[in-house]
């Protein structure tokens, strides 16, 4: 059994580790084919980050983390909500606003912010859920427009209510009692962790205490691995649907929230859009899992970060990083495919083996 | 087949076949629309110049709608056409730099179709999720663009990290005499016809050659589909593979082709949007439109005749943004006329349910008409997409894709 179990983990790390490995072979193909130097580059990628850009792959880790736990709850699910973009962008825009206008003060207004937050995001992701329940609609083509109509949505309300500064536009800034800063582990200038990049934490707890000790947990795999056995056991796939997508948004709107109250403190071009799909791409490359995820978050936040020094130290330009993640999720799905397949035949074989006596002595 | 097309009965009424033909559904929006310019006083609604833009406008998201059709009658869903329309805009880009304008749309084309194959070797080799690999090919293609384009075009002329400016357009076409004469009969600005005219104005007088490929890929596409035994086996990959393996098509091969042309054609499109819809070559530039082409797919039901209508209707509102507020307010009429027309439809055929709530949605739209007198531009650009959402959920259950569209397949499986 234990010798079954090392071997299932070495396994499960076989796909990431091929996928990472791959994605950097073709990394430095593109790198070299456009005539720039490879060597340089990964040298410049792999130093030790300066104390700044530590902090900032903190702060990144944190949000892309809360993504991929917002993508993971439909995954796990059988959805794909592929509308994390504009829930988030919706629910930031929404809990800006709203602590902006301070209609509370200090941390009941963090509070209730963030409520706003979730409260908006899962009503967006609901209008995708109730598509999906009573007119059969997939969620994947729903959500999509939905996205698109919710960016569009939040420029027309930004344009029309929001603080006009010279060329920008953003919502009004929130009082600084309300902020939430966060801590410096380095020196000042070196910047702050937010202190709201706590959520991650809970959420991934969240995440975990869900799916393997609640009954609710229990029905959300079970639906996302066969629906027909869950209704045949009493689930009502229907709600299902609905409760996961609305939980999926409501995860989505805290996204943006610990950038928000940490350093934007309003809701205009310091936004960071893209969040919701780098999430997708980490709970695919974390195969949903907590920990799995938290890694992926890990790089993915690391790479982006750190393609920044890229500008100063080499003529290759930061965007090649985005390259690397995106062969890196391709190549995870593949290998993850690829292992899967190789398992079932590798487990069929051993059912032949030692069902071939058995046979042979009954014949 | 021809037995069954002969022997169709013949006793439809005459709302009924008004309802089924997509060329007396367009007759009657034409007439709609006009009815609308006269009503409100608005001869931009159909004037030449904004049919021309609403050509322009038409054309990548037919080209991506196209791709997405020509994949998923295989039963590959292409959510990656966003991405292969990104890698198409930077290689029809690259390739009208260096050779001109028709290698460039060859370029694109290519870079389409590598993104296509990345699509197909991922989902029907592997048999990765279809959407799982369309999101990854969308963040590939949106970073390779990016990267390449940041590191290739600073050093040519008219160029930047972000833009590759003054590139030679694909030579543009004007029939003489019909042009003139439809250009007369435009400005009568008479009912009916002379909405036809402005029409056929636009088509004859400056067009692109290559909005004219991409129409003609419209029917190329429906022949080879419907017409041959290629597009039958072909489709039969999307129905039924395991059926279709029984009988010796190869259904891996089948697949890949089309995921290939898919690539190709949204790549294509993305080639229109560099060469013809813009000056040349910006990132981000595609915007979003591969995702609006496969919504004018779904709106077409997966059909040739359909995604026509539909890229058309999304074209036509995404060029209406551009030009002035008051005509896109008058579009509300149209709609509240169009929803009305298809409540009608419903009471016809007895669906009080639905009948009730677009009659309902038709006069919150009328109300909205009255009330207002100009409609902020950000409304219009959700056009499309409120649109999608409509049909989906009020057609949901009328729309069929293929049988077997997004399942994974692996050879042999027929058993």
């Amino acid at each position: 059994m234990s010798r079954l179990d090392v071997r299932s983990i070495g396994m499960s790390l076989l796909a990431p580790a091929i996928a990472i490995l791959l994605s950097i072979v073709v990394t430095t193909i593109v790198i070299a084919a456009v005539g720039s130097s490879p060597g340089d580059f990964w040298s410049t990628m792999f130093e030790v980050p300066k104390p700044r850009l530590r902090v900032d792959i903190v702060n990144q880790t944190a949000m892309i983390y809360i993504a991929a736990v917002a993508a993971a709850i439909g995954f796990r699910m059988g959805l794909f909500n592929i509308g994390l973009e504009g829930q988030y962008t919706l629910a930031s825009f929404a809990a800006a606003s709203f602590a902006g206008a301070a209609y509370l003060s200090g941390w009941a207004n963090v509070f209730a912010a963030i409520i706003v937050a979730m409260a908006v995001g899962a009503i967006w992701a609901g209008i995708a859920g109730v598509l999906r329940t009573t007119r059969g609609v997939s969620e994947v083509i729903s959500t999509i427009m939905l996205n698109s109509i919710a960016i569009t949505l939040v420029g027309y309300f930004l344009n029309n209510y929001g603080v006009k500064e010279g060329n920008s536009v953003h919502t009004k800034n929130i009082e600084p009692g309300t902020s939430v800063g966060g801590f410096a582990p380095f020196e000042d200038r070196d910047g702050e962790i937010w202190t709201l990049a706590i959520i991650a934490v809970l959420v991934g707890v969240g995440f975990w205490v869900l799916l393997n000790k609640t009954r609710f947990g229990f029905d959300l795999r079970a639906s996302g691995q066969s629906e027909s056995a869950a209704l045949a056991s009493g689930i009502n796939p229907k709600r299902m649907i609905l409760i996961s997508m609305m939980l999926s948004g409501g995860v989505a709107g805290l996204i943006w929230m610990p950038a928000f109250f940490g350093g934007a403190r309003n809701y205009g071009t310091s936004f960071q859009v893209g969040l919701g799909f780098l999430g997708i791409a980490v709970a695919l490359l974390g195969r949903n899992r907590p920990v799995g995820m938290l890694f992926g978050a890990l790089l993915f936040a690391f790479l982006s970060v750190k393609s920044n020094d890229l500008t100063f130290g080499t003529d290759v330009s930061p965007s090649i990083v985005q390259i690397t993640q995106g062969v890196a999720v391709l190549a995870v799905v593949v290998t993850y495919e690829v292992v899967r397949r190789w398992r079932t035949r590798l487990e069929q074989r051993a059912v032949s083996r030692e069902l071939a006596p058995t046979t042979e002595a009954t014949a | 087949m021809s037995t069954t097309t002969t022997t169709t009965p013949r006793k439809r009424g005459v709302v009924e076949r008004l309802s089924k033909s997509w060329l007396y559904i367009g007759l009657i929006g034409i007439g709609l629309v006009s009815f609308v310019r006269i009503v409100t006083d608005t001869d931009d609604l159909t004037a030449a110049g904004t049919i021309r833009a609403a050509i322009i406008a038409t054309c990548p998201i037919l080209a991506a709608a196209l791709g997405g059709l020509w994949a998923e009658r295989a039963g590959v869903v292409n959510i990656g056409l966003e991405g292969q329309m990104i890698l198409g805009t930077w290689g029809a880009a690259f390739f009208t730099y260096h050779y001109g304008p028709w290698v460039g749309i060859a370029g694109a084309a290519l870079l389409g179709l590598v993104g296509g194959l990345l699509h197909a070797v991922a989902t029907v080799t592997f048999g990765v999720d279809h959407i799982v690999s369309g999101v990854a090919i969308n963040l590939i293609g949106a970073g390779t663009a990016t990267y390449l384009a940041e590191a290739i075009f600073p050093e040519y002329e008219g160029g930047g990290p972000r833009q590759l400016n003054g590139l030679e357009a694909p030579t543009q076409i004007t029939i003489p005499g019909v042009s003139d004469l439809a250009n007369t009969i435009a400005d009568k600005h008479w009912f009916f016809v002379s909405d036809i005219a402005s029409f056929i104005q636009a088509l004859t007088t400056n067009i692109s050659t290559l909005s004219l490929l991409v129409f003609a890929l419209v029917v190329v596409s429906a022949v080879v589909l419907w017409r041959t035994s290629f597009g039958l086996r072909l489709r039969s990959c999307g129905e039924n593979p395991q059926a279709a393996e029984t009988l010796g098509v190869n259904v891996y091969f089948y697949k890949y082709v089309a995921v290939l042309i898919s690539g190709a054609l949204a790549g294509i499109g993305g080639g229109f949007l560099a060469l013809v819809a813009s000056s040349g070559f910006s990132t981000g530039q595609t915007g979003g439109r591969g995702y609006i082409g496969l919504a004018a797919m779904i709106f077409g039901n997966w059909r040739p005749g359909g995604l026509l209508a539909g890229a058309l209707t999304f074209g036509y509102t995404d060029s209406l943004r551009l030009r002035d507020t008051q005509s896109v307010h008058s579009l509300l009429l149209l709609v509240a006329l169009g929803l009305l027309a298809f409540a009608a439809l419903r009471a016809y055929r007895r669906q009080v349910r639905g009948a009730v709530a677009v009659t309902i949605a038709g006069l919150a739209v009328l109300a909205w008409f009255l009330s207002t007198d100009s409609v902020p531009r950000e409304f219009t650009v959700m056009t499309p997409y409120v649109t999608t959402l409509f049909v989906l959920a009020l057609g949901a259950q009328r729309l069929r894709m293929p049988a077997a569209d997004g399942e994974t397949y692996r050879k042999g499986s027929a058993g």
